[in-house]
């Protein structure tokens, strides 16, 4: 350790100052050592944050200064103070959207919880049968949205022959317009959504399953508990900290809902379907109002911070007691 | 074995209706791989299938395996999608992958002012989802003529939290000995990451290659903003911009969204391990 031989390889001085006079080069050896282990860690993460701050920091920062602006391509830039914020208030079709939004994270994310939740309870078991079962329903979580989208699509074809519905009325049912109906479109891209997310929960929730205590079913059983009153009383209290995690992140994901929507239905039919998002895209690329469409963006980003921080800390204070 | 299904199941010895419980389990089996597999089959089946059904309809068995509907999304600009969609997940999850490694290195195994700094920009960027910030970010891109190319499409894509996060908590778990000892022999940092802490982090450097492969292949949003002419196209676009029509029916659209589910479907099977490991400790961990 005497030697400057611990230093970085990128060093180059070492050799030299081994042979100088023992004091001041002994010294400044120890500076150069002393610096590069300052530095070390921060050039092991520049690669990183200059990522973060090109493509993360520096669009939610020109995001928010755009929203002050009349984005006029050529034309220069028109300051309007809060006007694109007043707009997004009283705008009665990002209203419409902010609904479709909220409604659909909440029925999407409660519906593959449920979904998920039952999967788990049935194909959680170390069987070799059943862990291939498993394998096979994990499928569509992997599978591209695009993909999923576009098969659904299909599926749900609004027609008499179309597959989903040629099911239906096989029982009497339907046919359905599904996707092509103002009333059941939006209803339709959640069922998609359940589809894509529920196995996904389902795995999260198996190890939750995997974690609980077997004892504490035997003894719930001893003291005569039934199976509905084991999942009730032992279960269900074992998976709170898991579910809060699933709950979190559907919500952020459901906040920031695009593509199904984008292929399944565009928006429409009549707008029927149109989430913030579309909404800021639209406004981007349709009517190319930059401005608009930033300060929309930043709206729903302020929500997402929000939302996230709040069950962050909540989960924290959970934890805490 | 006690370890049956969550125990929600009465032990063994007590029931006496075993085998009308393994009934009613099977048919709730076939419930599920209905609902769960049998659409993706029937767009497999579709696909590889000569004849096309009507609209709206799939087959649930090829009719005339075929390679007719490949071959037609093919001309349709599949070829070139499919390029171009490697080329981005090539560039994007090589740079992913090596600079997250580089900031776990220095998270994980390094005492510094500002690591909590750090620690909190990273977590910020999880509150900023591409879709959200999607428009701005286009914006900024096209500032710095990031716009139909290839940086574009993959640059953005390279700093992502999760991978940071996993790699820097399996890297703390690394024991300080291996290290020390390395430090003794004269090996500075740099030596150090590579022959110490990469080798042995390579479980948790899977781990981030499938999320890493699998959030790349799925873009849809930015190429879709990125891409503006057609050489630039993802495979995504391409299996958005097919349309079904009275002569091909569905088979087309559904052939090229087969190819795009192919390759994340090898990857998860082919490394489901690694795969899940990351679900449970990505999640957990928040």
């Amino acid at each position: 350790m005497s030697l400057g031989t611990s230093s970085a390889p990128v060093a180059s001085l070492p050799r030299r100052d081994r042979s100088g006079a023992p004091d001041p080069s002994r010294r400044r050896q120890a500076i150069g050592r002393a610096v590069r282990s300052r530095l070390s860690p921060w050039l092991f993460l520049t690669p990183a944050l200059a990522f973060f701050a090109v493509f993360k920091f520096w669009p939610v920062i020109w995001g928010v200064y755009l929203s002050f602006f009349h984005v006029r391509p050529y034309l220069g830039n028109e300051f309007l103070g809060f006007d694109n914020f007043t707009r997004a208030f009283q705008d009665t079709d990002l209203r419409a959207a902010v609904w479709h939004t909220v409604l659909d994270a909440a029925v999407s994310v409660a519906g593959s919880m449920l979904v998920g939740f039952a999967l788990a309870l049935l194909l959680e078991s170390p069987a070799r049968h059943v862990r291939i079962l498993r394998t096979a329903v994990f499928l569509p979580a992997v599978t591209a949205m695009v993909a999923i989208a576009e098969l659904w699509g299909a599926l749900l074809f609004p027609g008499r022959y179309g597959a989903v519905n040629s099911l239906l009325g096989t029982v009497g049912l339907g046919p359905e317009p599904f996707l092509a109906s103002p009333d059941s479109a939006l209803w339709s891209v959640m069922l998609v959504q359940i589809w894509k997310t529920a196995p996904y929960d389902m795995v999260i929730f198996i190890a939750g399953l995997v974690g609980i205590d077997r004892q504490l079913y035997e003894s719930a059983s001893i003291d005569g508990a039934g199976a509905w009153q084991r999942l009730r009383h032992v279960t269900l209290p074992s998976l709170r900290p898991i579910t809060t995690i699933v709950l979190t992140l559907g919500v952020i994901r459901g906040l920031r809902v695009f593509t199904e929507i984008n292929v399944l239905t565009g928006g429409g039919p009549g707008g029927a379907t149109e989430t913030i998002v579309t909404t800021t895209y639209k406004a981007a690329t349709v009517s190319n109002d930059a401005g608009y469409a930033s300060a929309v963006s930043t709206l729903l980003l302020i929500a997402t911070i929000l939302l996230t921080s709040l069950t962050l800390w909540w989960r924290n204070r959970q934890e805490a007691k | 074995m006690s370890s049956t299904a969550l125990g929600l199941r009465a032990p063994r010895r007590l029931t006496s209706r075993r085998s009308g419980r393994i009934a009613v389990r099977v048919v709730l089996y076939l419930v599920v791989l209905g609902i769960f597999v049998v659409p993706l089959w029937s767009m497999v089946s579709t696909a590889v299938s000569g004849g096309a059904p009507q609209l709206g309809q799939v087959f649930l068995w090829p009719h005339g395996l075929s390679g007719f509907n490949f071959s037609t999304a093919w001309r349709f600009g599949m070829g070139r999608g499919l390029l171009n969609s490697v080329v981005v997940e090539l560039i994007g999850l090589t740079l992913q992958i090596t600079v997250s490694a580089f900031a776990a290195y220095a998270l994980a195994r390094k005492r510094f002012r500002g690591a909590s700094l750090v620690l909190l920009a990273i977590l910020a960027t999880m509150m900023m989802p591409e879709e959200i910030i999607a428009i701005p970010l286009y914006l900024v891109l096209g500032k710095i003529s990031l716009l139909d190319n290839f940086g574009g499409l993959a640059l953005p894509l390279v700093g992502w939290a999760l991978p940071i996060y996993v790699l820097t908590g399996f890297m703390k778990r690394i024991p300080v000995e291996l290290e020390e000892a390395a430090r003794v022999d004269g090996a500075g940092d740099l030596r150090i990451f590579f022959r110490v802490i990469l080798p042995l982090s390579l479980p948790a450097l899977g781990t981030c290659a499938v999320f890493g492969f699998l959030m790349i292949w799925d873009q849809y949003l930015l190429p879709l903003l990125v891409a503006q002419s057609p050489k630039m196209n993802t495979l995504t676009l391409i299996v958005t911009s097919l349309q079904a029509s009275q002569e091909q029916g569905e088979g087309v659209r559904l052939a090229a969204a087969v190819v795009l589910m192919v390759p994340s479907v090898l990857v998860y099977l082919g490394l489901q391990r690694l795969f899940e490991r990351g679900l449970l400790s990505g999640s957990l961990k928040g």
